[in-house]
């Protein structure tokens, strides 16, 4: 599949790509939002698609119009990398997890910090339950303290917000980073992964740990990203050994699993087509010592019933740290360790892809 | 054992008295017991012992003149010259007895030396000399004429045994699909697959992890795979699985290579030196593949084994002996400092007893089909001397044909497969020394005088980087430029008119930026085709027929590349030299990606060699010019297969498609189940627009499923 790509610059350039089943010109004029100092960590949409939200290592997340690439805005507060976010269902509250061992509610249209959630670790990811009463909140292992998983309650009104858990999940090897937690359906279940390369199914009102992925047909090694289906119904997780797999929520049965050739650092599901994304690279500290496109810095697009390869989507200089989908499907977005958001409409060619 | 009894009855009879016997006196003579065993396990070793220092060294020379008195001083003093050069004889250790009567020598002798040792190697080297014609030795030793003497008067013959057929180790090449093989190693493992390009995946043959411990490497018309262990190396083989055949004893054996006709195969080693200033130790020992039997060992400083040959490892370099073409591996031959050695493969001795001194040799080719020897001198004395190239004959030694050529930097000999044609790639100097420039002379051996032609580029000042004759063919290609404008150009040996400039020019591809090498598919007698290796991986289809690429494509990053044996397809793999993307991909000879396998730890691909076809040139081209209806048969087989490819294809899409509808339906009625707490915890939200995304979704998937069926049939 080829896939042209016009930069900014107005330069044309054409990239082929190895497996090509067939040729499929597709024009897409990305926008570059450079407004990240330091590599990309994180990007989420709110619901209704017209807002991006980015997080990078840099201290200030930042707020894009999703159509344009416009800033909106950023906030302003944290005093370490911004690891990952998430946005109220109304678009109101934005919560933030740092490396300076906080997390943060935001009020999303002032930018004023509302709460400050205090950490003995660095929070590592952060996720609004269904109705928004709850968000789960992961911690990295640190001096005294091992990895762990909090449910915090969210208040109605800032004003009551607490900063107590209600619960707090101890991962088995206190050792290995969670990097993500994020709720399963009706918010009876918290689904996590990490370093350790298992996926656990925890109940979120008693905290038993009630699945654990099967080391056989899961992960070899470190899950690095994990997204939920819009539903709630399943989730697909990305990990260093260069697969992406996906999963059923409730039962944690494997049902696909996508094989790349480079460690995935971030995946993304289409909830328009039945499409994932994976993206990733070799490790940023090799990256100088290659040709560039040793580097392999594509967006991978997959089907996901086939689990074959649909085609790419070149242009990061370094790996891909960050994906999202527009809940429209009809654009997407990635973030590099070259610290650029990479924004793709997609044309009408990509919608008549056939394999 | 006789009882208690009986040996009293037995005592009584003799009058002994057993109470008067002293047991202890009693001495048994060494080596008889009687019959009797004794308990004490010491004493059978004493007896061994001492039947060793016994007679062991000493041997008995037969066959020696019969001499009167007069002369017997004479020949014992020729024979004792003889002995003493194959080990110290003792003092008064020459007997050569006499017969009382005649005063006459008896013909033999024996000979007593300081050790075993060299007793054994004494008889080894001296039986079979030939002290004139009619006095053969025939030597023993001492210690064998026991055995000797008990050779049975009537000749027995020796029992038959029943003949077990061996496995029919070419059966490979009967594959009915005509498949080839290859072998990959990558991790600990190492898998044997047959190339199926029409089901666009490999079949398993056979698969073994820790099955070498180096690396594997196919015999040179693929009957065997040789693996490398401490111990030495195995060949393995066989008509449905791989077994071995044979082992070969050779510690830390670093290199093998086979003889072209797979009779032989050498195997080398080498020791890092303790002292750093010496030279390397070398150990080369050649086997027959088939016995198993060491046939001779070569053993030296690295610097006996370093000169010429292309790569090799620390010390010689490799491989160390050069075989004569042709199947029958009657010669091979070693160039080592100022001299070349041709061993024949009869005896494992010199031809003539003795090497040919060439002064300044560095290096030797032999044609690929006939013994001759093409050799290459370089200049000396600063010019003074010319250099020199000369084809010599095998075994004659008598020179063919010879060419000096002046101010000359680097000469490389290519022999054109059928050994018809020698092409020398001359660098020379130009006329300030400070660059060079490429140029050709061309051999024609099978012509009367082996008349040599000059071929120049056409811009005198390029270099030639790489070069490759059509397999079988009158054409060759050459890579000649500067960096980044690297030309093509192809030439034909045959077409020129019959005037003395025969050799013209067919095509020059202009700026491919081609770094190396050139690849030539074996066996391709109606397209020549080429795939030019770039730093990243680049590949051109060439086809020279008709004078244009065919195709281009990239492997990314491809650090090897290999044509199978029938030139259909091309293997290009990427090693471990890269950290990602290890693996090869199959590519048809028209350039279309065929498949391609990903396995991390990728070390080697080969494919397996196949022995040179029987048919004659004049079939081969009977049937290249009827090929219509020999295809017929394999494009029908052909179609059957893509038929039953996306039959399956589309079986398997449809399975898929099934079972991912049937999650999606599990997950839209427990969605729907589940959507009064939802609500609930939402605040009573209802969240209907939900529910339109999720059938939106519904809608776009039933699409796509229709989508996928269409593409299968255009695939077809």
């Amino acid at each position: 599949m080829t896939i042209e790509c016009v930069n900014p610059e107005g330069l044309r350039f054409n990239q082929m790509k190895s497996s090509s089943h067939q040729t499929l010109e597709t024009r897409m004029r990305p926008i570059l939002m450079k407004g990240h100092e330091r590599p990309l960590t994180f990007l989420r949409y709110n619901r209704n698609g017209d807002l991006l939200f980015s997080c990078a290592k840099d201290h200030t997340p930042t707020v894009w119009f999703a159509d344009n690439g416009e800033r909106l805005g950023t906030y302003r507060g944290h005093s370490g990398a911004v690891w990952c976010c998430d946005i109220s269902r109304d678009s109101s509250r934005l919560i933030t997890g740092s490396a300076d061992q906080t997390a943060k509610l935001w009020d999303v249209k002032s930018g004023k910090e509302l709460f400050t959630f205090k950490f003995g670790a660095p929070a590592r990811s952060v996720d609004f339950s269904v109705g928004d009463h709850l968000a789960v909140i992961t911690t990295d292992h640190f001096v005294g303290t091992s990895s762990a998983i909090h449910v915090k309650r969210i208040a109605e009104d800032p004003e009551d917000q607490v900063g107590d858990s209600v619960l707090v999940l101890q991962s088995p090897d206190g050792k290995k980073k969670i990097n993500r937690a994020v709720w399963g359906p009706l918010n009876q279940t918290i689904v996590s992964g990490g370093e350790d390369a298992a996926i656990r199914i925890w109940d979120a009102e008693t905290g038993k740990l009630l699945k654990q992925s099967d080391e056989e047909v899961g992960h070899k090694e470190a899950i690095t990203s994990l997204c939920k289906a819009a539903d709630d119904s399943h989730f697909l997780t990305g990990s260093h050994d260069k697969t992406a797999k996906l999963w059923d929520m409730r039962t944690l049965t494997l049902i696909k699993t996508y094989t790349t050739v480079v460690p995935v650092n971030a995946v993304a599901m289409s909830p328009l087509l039945n499409h994932v994304v994976l993206g990733g690279g070799q490790d940023a500290s090799a990256v100088t010592t290659t040709d560039h496109r040793a580097g392999k810095f594509e967006a991978k697009f997959y089907d996901t019933i086939l689990q074959e390869e649909i085609g790419g989507v070149k242009g990061h200089f370094g790996p891909i740290n960050a994906l999202a989908f527009s809940p429209d499907g009809k654009s997407f977005s990635s973030g590099g360790e070259d610290g650029y958001v990479r924004l793709h409409h997609f044309d009408s060619n990509y919608f008549n892809i056939k394999i | 054992m006789a009882a208690v009894v009986d040996i009293d009855v037995l005592t009584a009879q003799l009058g002994i008295n057993w109470s008067d016997v002293n047991l202890d006196s009693i001495q048994l003579p060494p080596g008889n017991d009687f019959g009797i065993e004794s308990d004490d396990e010491s004493v059978y070793q004493d007896d061994q012992s001492e039947f060793d220092t016994g007679f062991g060294n000493i041997i008995v020379v037969d066959h020696l003149p019969v001499v009167p008195k007069e002369k017997f001083e004479k020949l014992e003093g020729v024979v004792k010259k003889i002995y003493n050069q194959l080990g110290v004889i003792k003092e008064n250790g020459l007997l050569m007895p006499v017969d009382p009567d005649t005063k006459m020598t008896l013909g033999y002798c024996f000979i007593e030396f300081n050790t075993p040792q060299e007793a054994q190697n004494a008889k080894e080297k001296s039986h079979g000399y030939k002290l004139d014609k009619s006095h053969i030795f025939a030597v023993n030793m001492f210690d064998d004429f026991d055995r000797l003497m008990n050779v049975k008067e009537e000749w027995e013959p020796p029992q038959e045994r029943p003949y077990v057929p061996g496995e029919n180790l070419q059966k490979w090449l009967t594959d009915d699909k005509a498949r080839d093989q290859l072998v990959i190693r990558f991790g600990h493992d190492t898998e044997v697959y047959w190339n199926d390009a029409r089901q666009k995946k490999p079949e398993p043959v056979h698969k073994r992890s820790y099955w070498t411990e180096s690396y594997v490497q196919w015999s040179p018309i693929g009957t065997y795979l040789v693996t490398l262990h401490k111990q030495g190396a195995a060949v393995w083989g066989g008509a449905d699985t791989f077994t071995r055949l044979m082992r070969y004893q050779h510690s830390m054996v670093k290199l093998v290579d086979f003889s072209p006709g797979e009779k032989y195969l050498v195997t080398y080693h080498s020791q890092e030196p303790s002292n750093p200033r010496d030279a390397s130790k070398v150990e080369i020992k050649v086997f027959d593949v088939r016995t198993g039997r060491m046939m001779r060992d070569f053993k030296g400083s690295a610097d006996e084994f370093s000169i010429g040959g292309p790569g090799g490892v620390a010390g010689a370099s490799w491989p160390v002996f050069r075989w004569a073409c042709g199947k029958d591996d009657k010669y091979f031959a070693k160039l080592s400092k100022n001299t070349i050695s041709v061993y024949e493969t009869e005896t494992f001795s010199l031809i003539d007893k003795k090497s040919m001194k060439v002064d300044n040799v560095v290096d030797i080719c032999w044609s690929p089909t006939d013994s001759i020897l093409s050799l290459f001198v370089p200049e000396q004395g600063g010019g003074n001397q010319p250099a020199k190239v000369a084809l010599v004959q095998i075994p004659s030694k008598v020179e063919l044909r010879q060419k000096n050529l002046f101010s000359v930097s680097d000469c490389k000999m290519y022999w054109q497969s059928s050994g018809e044609y020698l092409a020398v790639k001359v660098d020379r100097y130009t006329k300030t020394k400070k660059s060079t420039y490429s140029g050709f002379e061309l051999f024609r051996i099978k012509e009367r005088d082996i008349p040599i032609e000059v071929l120049e580029l056409d811009n005198k000042n390029d270099k030639i980087i790489a070069f490759a004759w059509e397999p079988k063919g009158q054409r060759f290609a050459g890579i000649h430029g500067d960096q980044p404008n690297r030309d093509v150009s192809f030439y034909s040996i045959k077409t020129g008119t019959k005037t003395l400039e025969r050799v013209s020019k067919l095509a020059t591809l202009k700026a491919k930026q081609a770094k190396c090498p050139l690849l030539v598919a074996p066996q391709a007698s109606t397209s020549f085709l080429a795939g030019l290796k770039g730093f990243n991986g680049q590949l051109e289809f060439f086809n020279v027929d008709e004078l244009e690429t065919m195709a281009t494509a990239e492997h990314f990053m491809a650090t090897d590349i290999e044509w199978d044996p029938t030139g259909r397809y091309v293997a290009t793999s990427v090693t471990t030299v890269h950290e990602m993307e290890n693996g090869f991909t199959i590519w048809s000879f028209n350039g279309n990606m065929v498949y391609r396998i990903l396995k991390d730890h990728f070390f080697q691909l080969a494919w397996r060699p196949r022995p040179a076809s029987f048919l004659t040139a004049e079939k081969e081209e009977e049937i290249a010019k009827n090929l219509r209806n020999y295809s017929k048969r394999y494009e029908a087989e052909d179609q059957d297969v893509s038929l039953l490819l996306s039959e399956q294809d589309r079986e398997k899409r449809r399975a898929l498609n099934e079972e991912w509808q049937k999650w999606v339906m599990q997950w839209k009625s427990l969605h729907e189940e589940e959507k009064l707490v939802r609500q609930n915890l939402r605040d009573g939200e209802v969240s209907d627009v939900e529910e339109d995304e999720y059938e939106a979704k519904e809608v776009e998937f039933e699409d796509l499923i229709d989508v996928t069926e269409e593409i299968v049939q255009e695939l077809m």
